[in-house]
């Protein structure tokens, strides 16, 4: 057991990639598990808050941008499912998970939209702050997971920049979709820094995980690099960072920022952000009543099969 | 009047996308529904351009008046179940392709464009609901009971697609439009055969309810378009 465990870390250090059949240690495919699920649960959820803004769009050309984002964050969660599947568990437990509440998601995901503003936020900054995690994620030591990222980060970046360009349509607008746009950043700035997690003081995972290059950067140095580029956007678009402290700071080569309310971030995490319920609820709605939908497909698999079995007899 | 239509069902659509029963259904009815969206760019830019002036595909989809739209009574049904919006989706494919299936040969180079371009996807959207319906019908007594009453409710809606108006029966002698009476025919032939697989009894039911096409709608039409305009009508004559 010892050796086997010392073999699998030194594949890992080597840079070698794990892949579904190869022998890992119990921790690693749990821990893997979770962060999977956790990914794709985000990307399911994640359509929700973006998905309210469907019927609401206010041109045709931005209707199919945002329909096709939807649907590419819906495929985003097919391929994230199936990579969870190779380590042995299958959708529909992890779905149950879900909708018991027992499943982690994105938190960011548990606020509102409230305006078009919001859906160039959540590209700019969320599908933004994706990246960043995402691209590290590429070069994770689990093989299918890394593969799923390589494809999904590709999407995610197209999404971004459509984002980018809402916002900036908006900053070139009138002086009313200036204001929607700056308060669309002054709501959201904040919970997506705190995409990246706890701070990594407090994070109770990171130290394995950068061991087993689960992660390859910490909470607060993925955080770091989204506060740095994203200063940087926001001055291209002439909107104003909701945070007094930003600064560059010459010595650290970086932009320090303020003190983030890690007790709001906790709060959203264990269920009482602003949306949690909501969210959780319209899952549960959906999985619900697609109940009898699922069985029919399942009956009428089977008896096109016995069919076909029949006229093989015959 | 086609633009219409499928606006509104992509419409439809687009509001189940994120609470379908599956992550699969979910991704082929938001399909549906961007290749519906994509029909409905082509058809009002070229409305636009007919139009002149200052003209939009936006003015067009967004800043008419509700009875200035001219979709069909079927399509602006509710979602009431998964059975329904097979069964609103099943009538109008079947629809939809035989009737692009004639404007192929519209007189007007670009309708005939557009619908040589479209009739790809229709074929897809009629497979797949036409396989939905029968995976609901033949499936277990309760989505055969659902899919029935689905059928059965939304069944008199699609009077309204045969139903020829004036402006219709003009566009067919110019030969621009197409033939209403020629498809209802196939139609009914069609609809009944997966039925018949589908283990779904044909409604006989008379009676129609029309009026769609001349811009006389169900109370359903309202709702739509406050959602579909609420930010052109809340912020008018901005860019987005
Ligand atoms: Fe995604
Ligand atoms: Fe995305």
């Amino acid at each position: 057991m010892q050796d086997l465990e010392k073999d699998f870390q030194d594949r890992i250090d080597r840079g070698e990639v794990i892949e579904p059949r190869d022998w890992m240690p119990e921790k690693y495919r749990k821990t893997h598990i979770r962060q999977i699920s956790q990914h794709a649960h985000s990307e399911i959820v994640g359509m929700l808050p973006e998905g309210n803004w469907l019927t609401r769009t206010p041109t045709l050309r931005r209707k199919v941008a945002l329909l096709a984002k939807v649907q590419d964050e819906a495929g985003h969660g097919l391929y994230l499912y199936s990579a969870a599947e190779t380590l042995g568990i299958s959708r529909d437990e992890l779905f149950e998970q879900l909708n018991a509440g027992k499943a982690k998601y994105s938190s960011i995901f548990n606020y509102p939209t409230l305006s078009w503003a919001d859906i160039g936020i959540i590209g700019w900054l969320v599908d933004g702050a994706a990246i960043i995690n995402q691209v590290m994620l590429t070069r994770t030591s689990y093989g299918p997971y890394a593969r799923a990222m390589v494809k999904i980060c590709k999407e995610e970046s197209f999404h971004q920049r459509q984002g980018f360009e809402i916002m900036m349509t908006l900053c070139n607008g009138t002086a009313v979709q200036k204001q929607m746009a700056q308060d669309s950043l002054n709501r959201w700035w904040w919970p997506s820094l705190m995409m990246f997690g706890p701070p990594d003081a407090e994070s109770t995972h990171t130290e394995q995980s950068m061991k087993w290059k689960i992660k390859l950067k910490t909470n607060d140095e993925l955080r770091q690099q989204m506060v740095d580029v994203t200063v940087e956007q926001a001055k291209v678009l002439g909107l104003t960072m909701p945070d007094p402290d930003i600064k560059w700071n010459e010595e650290r080569g970086h932009y320090d920022f303020g003190e983030i309310d890690w007790e709001e971030f906790w709060q959203v995490v264990k269920g009482y952000g602003p949306c949690n319920k909501e969210r959780l609820a319209a899952r549960n709605k959906a999985w619900d009543e697609g109940a009898w939908v699922r069985e029919a497909a399942v009956a009428y698999a089977e008896k096109q099969a016995a069919k076909r079995t029949q006229a093989i007899a015959v | 009047m086609l633009g219409d239509n499928s606006m509104i069902l992509g419409h439809r659509l687009s509001e189940l996308c994120g609470h379908g029963p599956s992550l699969e259904t979910d991704i082929a009815l938001t399909n549906i529904s961007l290749d519906l969206f994509g029909q409905v760019r082509h058809y009002f830019q070229y409305a636009a351009k007919i139009k002149g002036a200052e003209t939009t595909e936006d003015n067009i989809a967004f800043l008419r008046l509700p009875n200035e739209y001219k979709n069909t009574l079927l399509v602006e049904q509710p979602n009431t179940d998964l059975a329904y919006v097979i069964a609103r989706q099943f009538f109008y494919d079947v629809y939809h392709l035989l009737l692009l299936d004639q404007l192929i040969n519209s007189t007007d180079k670009q309708i005939a464009a557009i619908a040589t371009k479209s009739i790809k996807e229709v074929k897809y959207h009629t497979r797949f609901s036409s396989q939905w319906v029968k995976r609901l019908g033949d499936g277990t007594a309760e989505s055969h009971e659902k899919m029935q009453t689905a059928i059965d409710y939304l069944y008199p809606y699609t009077a309204d697609l045969f139903k020829e108006t004036p402006l219709e029966v003009s566009l067919k002698e110019a030969g621009i439009g197409a033939d209403l009476t020629k498809i209802k025919e196939s139609w009914l032939t069609q609809v009944k055969s997966v039925l018949e697989e589908a283990t779904i009894t044909f409604p006989e039911n008379p009676y129609g309810h029309v009026g769609g096409k001349e811009g006389v709608h169900s109370e359903h039409l309202g709702y739509i378009l406050s959602d579909l305009q609420y930010m052109q009508r809340a912020y008018p004559n901005m860019t987005w």
